[in-house]
Order: C-alpha cells, then sequence, then structure tokens
C-alpha cells in the first residue's frame, strides 16, 4: 500500500453561520495525482486553502505523513514548506526578478546556501522552460510564463504535494497549453499533486483519481473513467453534462 | 535692487551662504531618513497580525496607542510651535539639546508623523496574494515583510518620500526660531548686518530653488534605477 502523505478527516470549515465545507474526507498518497473537480463555490479553493492553512479549518484533522498538523505544537511553517502551492493568479513577488523568486524561500526558509538555492532554482526553471528568463521581472512576463515561474518556485523548495488552484484559469486561452504540458511532465515524473481544475480532458489523462465535489461535501471519488465518463451519482452527471455542453 | 549689489553681496558673504545651505540640507537629508524609518516602523507595527487575548497583543496594542498619539500630535500642530517646545521645554529642565541636533529631531518626529500614514498606505495597497504566497512557502510575519512586502513599500512611498525631502528643505526655515544657523537664519544675519534684506533674500531664493530642484531630479533618477532596465536579456543558453 502506498504511503499517505495528506490524510484529511471530518474538515469543516464555515465563514461565519456559512458553512463552505462540510465534513470532508479524503486522501492523497505519495505519487498519487488527484483533480479535483465541481462547480464554482463548490468549496474547491477552501479545501486547498485549508489543507496548507492559509485558511484555518474549523473543525477536524489534517494528517501529514501521520501527524495532526492542527495540534497547537504543530510548527506550521515548517509544514508549509512541505507543500508547493500555485496560484490562479501566479502571485509571484514583484519585486523580485524570476530567479530570486525562485530562491528566497530557499535561502531564507530551508537555509539553504545561495549556490545550492541558485543551482536547484535553475534546474527547475528549466524544467518549466524558464530558465532563458532569470533576469525578468514578473511584469514583463506573460501570463503562462508567470504561471510555470510560479511552478519552478513551488517546485524549488523540494516539496512533499504540490496544490495547485486552477493554474490556468487566469491565462488567455493560448498560453493555457504551455502550463498543462508543464504540469502533465511533473505528473508523468511522479510527483504527488492535487490540482483544482476545470480542465476536464487534462484532469481525464493525467489523475490517477478524480474527487467531486458540491456545496461543500465530496460526492463522487474514482478513476477518471469512474467519475467522468461512469457518474454513478445525480449530481456528477448534472455538472458533467453543464461543462461539456459549454 | 540692482545686480551689482547682489554681486558684493554675494561676493562678500558667500562662505556664510554655502554654510547655511549646508546645514539646511543637512537637516532635510537626516530629517527625512529618521522620519521615514519612523514612518516604516510605525506601519509595520500597525500591521503585525494580532493573536487574541494573548499579554503581547495587549502591549502591543498599547504600543501602537502611544505611536497614533505621537502622529496625531505631530501632525496636529505647527512644527514652528513644536520646535519652540522641544527646545525651549527640555531647557526648562536643564537638558542644553545641540541646536542643530534639536532641529533634526523635530523635523524628523514631524516627517515619521506623516510618512506613518503613507507607509500604512503602502502597507495596505499590497496585493493579499503576495502575502499568501510568501506564507505558502513557509515564511513568517517578518520574513514577509523584509523579503517581500516592503520592498515594495519602499518603492510606492518613494514620491512621498520625495517630497517631505523637498518640504523639508523648506520648512527647515522655521528652525530659525531656536536659531539653527540654517539657510534662513543665515540670510537674517547677513541682511541684519548690511541692511539690504531684499537682495539678501534673493540669493537665498536661488539657493532653495537649486536644492529643491536637484533633489527632485536626484529622486526621479533613483525612481528609475529602482524600476530597473525596461527590457530584460534573454539569457542565451551555451551549447555544450
Ligand atoms: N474569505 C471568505 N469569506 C467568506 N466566504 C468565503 C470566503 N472564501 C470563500 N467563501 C465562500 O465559500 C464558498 C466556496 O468558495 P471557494 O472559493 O472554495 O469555491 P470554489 O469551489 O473554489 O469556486 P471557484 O470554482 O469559483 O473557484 C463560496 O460560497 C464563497 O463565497
Ligand atoms: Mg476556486
Amino acid at each position: 500500500m502506498m504511503e499517505k502523505v495528506i490524510d484529511i478527516k471530518h474538515l469543516n470549515k464555515s465563514f461565519g453561520s456559512h458553512e463552505v465545507l462540510k465534513d470532508v474526507n479524503f486522501t492523497v498518497k505519495k505519487g498519487e495525482v488527484v483533480c479535483l473537480i465541481g462547480s464554482s463555490g463548490s468549496g474547491k479553493s477552501t479545501l486547498l486553502r485549508c489543507i496548507n492553512l492559509l485558511e484555518t479549518p474549523s473543525g477536524g484533522e489534517i494528517i501529514y505523513k501521520g501527524e495532526n498538523i492542527l495540534d497547537d505544537k504543530h510548527d506550521i511553517k515548517q509544514y508549509r514548506t512541505h507543500l508547493g502551492m500555485v496560484f490562479q493568479q501566479f502571485n509571484l513577488f514583484n519585486n523580485h526578478n524570476v530567479l530570486k523568486n525562485c530562491v528566497v524561500g530557499q535561502q531564507k526558509v530551508l537555509k539553504r546556501s545561495k549556490e545550492e538555492a541558485k543551482s536547484n532554482a535553475l534546474k527547475y526553471l528549466q524544467i518549466v522552460g524558464m530558465d532563458q528568463y532569470v533576469n525578468a521581472k514578473p511584469r514583463q512576463l506573460s501570463g503562462g510564463q508567470k504561471q510555470r515561474v510560479a511552478i519552478a518556485r513551488a517546485l524549488a523548495m523540494d516539496p512533499e504535494v504540490m496544490l495547485f488552484d486552477e493554474p490556468t484559469s487566469a491565462l488567455d486561452p493560448e498560453m493555457v497549453g504551455e502550463v498543462l504540458k508543464v504540469m502533465r511532465q511533473l505528473a508523468d515524473e511522479g510527483h504527488t499533486m492535487l490540482i483544482v481544475t476545470h480542465e476536464m480532458e487534462f484532469a481525464r489523462e493525467v489523475s490517477d483519481r478524480v474527487v467531486f465535489m458540491d456545496k461543500g461535501v465530496i460526492v463522487e471519488e474514482g478513476s477518471p473513467d469512474q467519475v467522468l465518463v461512469n457518474p454513478t451519482q445525480e449530481r456528477t452527471k448534472e455538472f458533467l453534462k453543464r461543462t461539456i455542453k459549454q | 535692487m540692482s545686480l551689482d549689489i547682489i554681486l558684493s553681496i554675494l561676493k562678500e558673504n558667500w562662505p556664510s551662504y554655502l554654510r547655511g545651505a549646508y546645514m539646511t540640507l543637512l537637516i532635510a537629508v537626516f530629517s527625512t531618513i529618521i522620519g521615514a524609518l519612523i514612518g516604516l516602523f510605525i506601519g509595520v507595527m500597525h500591521t503585525i497580525p494580532l493573536r487574541k487575548k494573548s499579554i503581547k497583543s495587549v502591549i502591543l496594542k498599547i504600543f501602537n496607542f502611544i505611536l497614533t498619539v505621537y502622529v496625531e500630535i505631530f501632525r496636529g500642530t505647527p512644527m514652528i510651535v513644536q520646535a519652540m517646545v522641544v527646545y525651549y521645554g527640555l531647557y526648562a529642565y536643564g537638558i542644553e539639546m545641540d541646536r542643530f541636533v534639536a532641529a533634526i529631531v523635530v523635523v524628523g518626529l514631524n516627517t515619521g508623523a506623516y510618512m506613518a500614514e503613507y507607509v500604512r498606505g503602502g502597507i495596505e495597497s499590497i496585493d493579499k496574494g503576495q502575502y499568501e504566497a510568501a506564507s505558502a512557502i513557509g515564511m513568517g510575519h517578518f520574513q514577509t515583510m523584509i523579503h517581500v512586502v516592503l520592498p515594495q513599500v519602499f518603492r510606492n512611498i518613494l514620491p512621498a518620500t520625495g517630497n517631505q525631502l523637498i518640504m523639508n528643505i523648506k520648512d527647515s526655515a522655521v528652525l530659525s526660531v531656536i536659531s539653527v544657523t540654517e539657510l534662513f537664519f543665515t540670510t537674517k544675519s547677513i541682511a541684519g548686518a548690511n541692511f539690504r534684506f531684499a537682495e539678501s533674500f534673493i540669493i537665498t531664493v536661488v539657493i532653495y530653488l537649486i536644492m529643491t530642484f536637484v533633489a527632485s531630479r536626484l529622486l526621479r533618477i533613483v525612481e528609475k534605477r529602482m524600476d530597473g532596465q525596461d527590457a530584460y536579456q534573454v539569457q542565451v543558453k551555451r551549447e555544450e
């Protein structure tokens, strides 16, 4: 059996009286690629943000490699270095060039030497095809280029799991491909990935498992074929019908 | 009023003018730097995330309240009055401050009160995605501030800091009330001796204009520098 990297138990999240996540249970195993799908407002981003504690869960457990990281004594900053987050809006550090974006976390958080951080950053910038742009500032890059740098920045921390929150939703259509290509490559290389996406075709190709969420609960999960081709739940069928029609 | 008289005043007094201008610049530059540092400090203090019900947060709140009082007092009163109170107030308690130091303290505190607001606005204008990205790679609040937020705030408040420097070059003239030998005070002494007020002060006008003009140009250059080149160099891959 594969090792569970993230194990979520009975996770709840409310904003005021608005319950956004209701008793969510699911796991991500080492080497797995899991795609999280669902309609707008179903709580996908909130779930991802709870996992790396950008949002504080209202209840439940997040077990990372056997330890509940919601325990008071747990070092949150340390834990976050094991998760690489890629945002819809890229969120590159505007004051740093491409290389520094990928170096600063390694140096200041992981305390790596400058040389080590730099060579590691270059390695990943090469993988995403942005090693030629080390001197560019974020404002000088296209959306697709920014997102590839953001992926390299996350990878450079050598995380256990990569989290993607709709990484292509803010991109012009012609740039979606270059980012998905990089993600495909990472999946092939065996990275553990949890991806929120609206790209059904992509989800079907790369996922080991697809999770469908609706109104804060996980409705159905299974292999891409099970969930995307032969769903058993009414709500899943409806969602798929709606998205494919578009 | 004639050019001859102006030139002869200049010929006779140029070392005094120069010394006065030098003092004015020194006061303006140092107090602007001090003010910017005070502003940064207050801005950062005001944005420390508070955890509810801890002793630390109570202390922080009290401290921030004191800082707010300082800002209100210095923004709400004329600098000429502040100078009198600081210098003669301390004098009454037997503390005789160097006039030059007193000048920098007064202008610096005054600048700090204004800069605090600019910095706070500058910090608040930084996109929340920047904080989230920093948190997501494991940075703490102070690391995020130092490596991500403040460098951007610096850039944002640079124009305001520049304006403040120019204001300080001009407004340091009020320090003549505590007999600081800056440019205005010096000119008064010169004019008081030769009774040529208009001619003596025409020279001063020109000196102030030169100082503020050069200062604003230099700041423009610094801003350009901070923005970096418009184009970036693509690194050409070397075939091995
Ligand atoms: N900070 C917040 N405060 C209050 N409500 C929030 C907050 N963040 C999210 N919500 C609410 O939680 C619900 C789920 O939002 P979430 O962003 O997780 O949805 P999503 O599945 O990611 O949708 P999308 O596909 O549009 O990104 C929404 O109803 C949203 O309005
Ligand atoms: Mg979302």
